[in-house]
């Protein structure tokens, strides 16, 4: 991995743009690392959830006796028995808790039980006996597009809407249900605190969020409830809504005990949201050099059968219907439809990754049509700071190296032709003269932080102790290394060169907002600097220091105040950090609706044997724009890690869904990637300064996916002469067409 | 029924109590947690342990093919202060989120007493059963690489 450096030298030594060892590493590596599945408290019940078999019907009756009857069950709850709101929802509170006279998708829950031990648990919630009558299910989002079953719709349309010109590209494509498929199931332990309140400790990526919506279905005062950040493995946005939070907490005020529930692998498949499925339709104009005129496109994603975060992924994916080019005339319409498939909402990349697969195809067409190459049709339409977004008029004005991602993939060299691992792996299935190989590029863009008006911010407290630095924050830590840059960033505001992360609940400290939308290392760590030089400003103030290092006080070059002295007073400051402002769009979608931009670049290479399907990804070498990378170690692992969830949507993560009802939730079904199936990655990050996050930092977590997928299916049409317009791509497109 | 075995070591005792799986003894009757519970199907390779010096899903074994068996779990990875095997790992960032990271601990550090210098495609057909969502095994390949040449990382 190579960086590219075009700003100041960091002050500050040994903090930022190091990649410290993990903090939390040790633990994990030792297997005492503890999860939200491992915790377990003194006379701990265990919960079950009853889930719809059928994606739409109606429930007749519920009968709880034959549960009840089991020795050892001490609850079945069912709708009647939510205390508050009977809906919880991340955006609009339309899901009920639990299922009351009508279900909607398969794995609906209806009711929850708690017993001695989970295999009593599971017993009774199958003893429950639910009369359902089935109704026939709403599984096309294009006819429920047409009953105006939506979420919400877009509508852009920026600049003169009569342009033509001579070349004119259009084309449908598809993108499958893909899933997060984080390796630690749902799982969460919620303890009453014999005051009528309880403690939550479960799997989440923002717990400030899931608390409104705990008291608001308790119908507690928000005291009451204490929802606590707890260790899980992975998210990828998969824990965003609540799932068996609410169900915990009502089983733990009823039962007034502790109780623990774990979703197995098939029920987590039901009881989390996936990735939106997509339908898009797109005309390019544009003119004999390959500049764009025009731009139209109709996306349609599909919500499933509750809100989730629907509205925001929709428009998302009109915001980047262009991508990462200049244009003057655009128009997109969007549909999130409702239908009674499964609920869709957040996964890494949250829109941006359909459209750049139907974008980028479009662009590689319009290339071959005017016979240019691809990258050349790319660098002709670049866009740049100083821009306008070609979507929502919005004026670029943080550094938006587009130019500089396609200059560096095309330098970056191509491999040899080493055919040891061939597509179908060591089976011999693919004979050397047979494979193919293509090499594709694709390029994407992606908002950061919250949009649309939100008010995003983080709150984190940092101390200063005898133990060096502590932060505090409600930020949760899904794998990807927070809490070793929030430590960096107190290291380099305080100057001292201990500093801990440690996570608080709700009670204790205000929302960080989510971990989403690539934001906690802006976010959470703005506030994390601002704290801790704020504090270093006050303490170098009141003690008429200079300097402030491991030893103490400074003055002159004289030790003043000793740090055992200095920490024996309270030195503590809170941040609330807010990134700039952002506006709701106009009646045409324009406005300057986002905050901040990445963009990322993908060259993949990849052999194929086109009569077998086989397809074996070799490389896939990116550029992507960082801003500042505080922790390279870290940012290459967000970038291999979100390359490898592309490839898996590029060819073999679907959820296979018929008549509304998921076909393969397990991993015997649902492929994901193995070592195997992993690329070399060649990495090049792109550092320039001007955005607003900590030195410049940008987030990283979702550009890697956003154009892993497209170059991967780039490579496959160009080995394979194929249009491949859906993804993922099976052996069967390839070798059927 | 009652098992008997030998796990990390030590001799210990589990009632079975229902025809569950030898993760479901280690994690619920024993509070040996290292292992996770991933997919309960052989798949991911999370709740990996070595039986008899085999690595095997643990989730896979009934519960009553423990009786006499001997088996190690990441507890029982032992060095100082790791295995090699963990200290690579740690120093090539290969630990993200780490749900997977004891199975994949407990895979690549049998490979290595078996097979010191292991190639590329040794390392990659050893941890085959072992998915990881966070790293895209990048970070995993360059530690075992490493220990492999005899890198310190």
């Amino acid at each position: 991995m190579t960086t590219r450096t075009h700003r100041r030298a960091i002050l500050v030594a040994g903090t930022i743009g190091e990649s410290p060892l993990r903090p939390d590493g040790i633990a994990k590596l030792k297997g005492q690392f503890a999860y939200a599945q491992d915790l377990e408290a003194e006379g701990m019940l265990w919960g079950a959830t009853v889930r719809s078999p059928h994606a739409s019907a109606t429930i007749e009756s519920i009968n709880l006796a034959p549960a009840l009857s089991i020795g050892g069950v001490h609850a079945v709850l069912t709708a009647s028995d939510v205390p508050g709101r009977p809906w919880f929802g991340l955006e609009h509170p339309d899901q009920p808790v639990l299922a009351g006279d009508r279900v909607s998708f398969w794995g609906e829950p209806v009711a929850v039980v708690a017993a001695e031990d989970p295999d009593t648990a599971r017993l009774a919630a199958a003893a429950v006996e639910v009369v359902y009558r089935e109704q026939v299910p709403l599984t096309d989002p294009e006819e429920a597009d047409l009953r105006d079953e939506v979420f919400r719709r877009m509508r852009i349309r920026r600049g003169d809407q009569e342009v033509s010109g001579p070349v004119v590209i259009e084309g449908f494509y598809e993108v499958g249900m893909q899933d997060q498929a984080p390796l630690g199931p749902e799982a969460g332990l919620a303890i009453p605190d014999g005051q009528g309140g309880v403690d939550l400790y479960a799997t989440s990526q923002f717990v400030h969020v899931d608390h409104d919506q705990i008291v608001a279905s308790l119908g507690l005062l928000p005291e009451a409830v204490r929802s606590h950040p707890t260790g899980i493995g992975g998210a990828f946005g998969a824990r965003e809504d609540v799932n068996l939070h609410i169900h915990l907490c009502m089983l733990a005020l009823h039962t007034g005990r502790p109780v623990k529930m774990v979703y197995r692998r098939s029920e987590s498949f039901a009881g989390h949201v996936h990735r939106h499925p997509a339908r898009m339709w797109y005309r390019h104009t544009a003119d004999d050099e390959g500049h764009l005129l025009r731009v139209e496109a109709r996306i349609v994603i599909d919500g499933g059968a509750y809100a989730s975060t629907t509205s925001a992924v929709l428009a998302n994916a009109c915001y980047f219907a262009v991508g990462p080019y200049r244009c003057d005339s655009v128009s997109v319409d969007g549909a999130g439809t409702r239908t009674n498939n499964p609920p869709c909402g957040a996964m890494r990349g949250f829109g941006a990754v359909q459209v750049c697969f139907a974008y980028e195809a479009q662009m590689d067409r319009l290339a071959e049509a005017l016979d240019l190459d691809p990258l050349e049709l790319r660098r002709r339409n670049v866009l740049a700071t100083g821009d306008e977004m070609p979507t929502t008029g919005q004026l670029i004005t943080t550094p938006l190296p587009t130019a500089e991602v396609i200059e560096t993939l095309r330098a970056m060299p191509l491999p040899d032709l080493d055919q040891s691992i061939l597509p179908g792996g060591s089976g011999l299935t693919s004979e050397p003269q047979d494979v193919v190989r293509g090499v594709g590029y694709a390029i994407g863009i992606k908002n950061l932080g919250f949009s649309e008006g939100f008010d995003d911010f983080a709150q984190a407290r940092v101390r200063l102790t005898s133990e060096g630095a502590i932060v505090e924050t409600a930020a949760i830590e899904v794998g990807q290394g927070l809490v070793t840059v929030l430590a960096q960033l107190a290291r380099a505001g305080l100057g001292v060169s201990k500093a801990e992360v440690r996570h608080v609940d709700t009670s204790k400290i205000d929302s960080a907002g989510s971990t989403s939308a690539s934001r906690q290392t802006q976010i959470s760590g703005g506030a994390a600097l601002e704290a801790s030089s704020r504090l270093r400003k006050r303490i170098l103030e009141q003690h008429h220091g200079d300097d402030l290092n491991d030893d103490g006080v400074w003055r002159s070059g004289v030790l003043v105040v000793p740090m055992e002295e200095l920490t024996r007073e309270l030195w503590e400051e809170t941040v609330t950090f807010r990134h700039p402002p952002t506006e709701g769009p106009d009646a045409d979608g324009q406005g300057a609706v986002h905050a901040d931009f990445a963009v990322a670049g993908h060259r993949a290479v990849v052999d194929v044997d086109p009569e077998l399907g086989m397809i074996k990804v070799i490389r896939v070498d990116t550029a992507q724009d960082v801003g500042k990378a505080l922790n390279p170690g870290s940012v290459r692992g967000q970038i291999e890690g979100g390359i490898m969830q592309g490839v898996g949507l590029a060819i073999m993560e679907e959820l296979v869904l018929e008549n509304g009802v998921v076909r393969n939730p397990n991993f015997t079904d649902y492929l994901l990637p193995t070592i195997l199936d992993a690329p070399d990655v060649e990495a090049v990050l792109i550092e320039e300064d001007g955005s607003w996050g900590p030195f410049g930092a940008k987030g990283v977590g979702e550009p890697p996916t956003i154009s892993s997928t497209a170059a991967v299916a780039a490579a496959i049409r160009l080995a394979t002469g194929r249009q491949l317009n859906r993804v993922p791509i099976r052996p069967q497109d390839i070798s059927l067409g | 029924m009652i098992v008997e075995f030998t796990l990390n070591d030590g001799p210990v005792t589990a009632r079975v109590m229902s025809p569950g799986s030898a993760l479901d003894v280690l994690r619920d009757e024993l509070g040996i947690l290292g292992p996770k519970s991933g997919c309960e199907q052989g798949e991911c390779g999370s709740c990996s342990v070595l039986l008899d010096g085999a690595v095997v899903c643990s989730c896979l074994v009934m519960a009553g093919d423990l009786h006499g068996s001997v088996v190690v779990t990441v507890e029982g990875i032992t060095g100082a202060p790791m295995h090699p095997v963990q200290t690579a790992m740690h120093e090539a960032g290969a630990v993200q989120c780490g749900f997977c990271t004891p199975g994949i601990v407990v895979a690549a550090v049998d490979l290595f007493e078996r097979n010191p210098h292991p190639s590329d495609e040794e390392i990659k057909e050893a941890l085959a059963g072992n998915i990881c969502r966070c790293t895209g095994y990048g970070a995993i390949m360059r530690a075992l690489e490493g220990l492999s040449a005899g890198i310190a990382s």
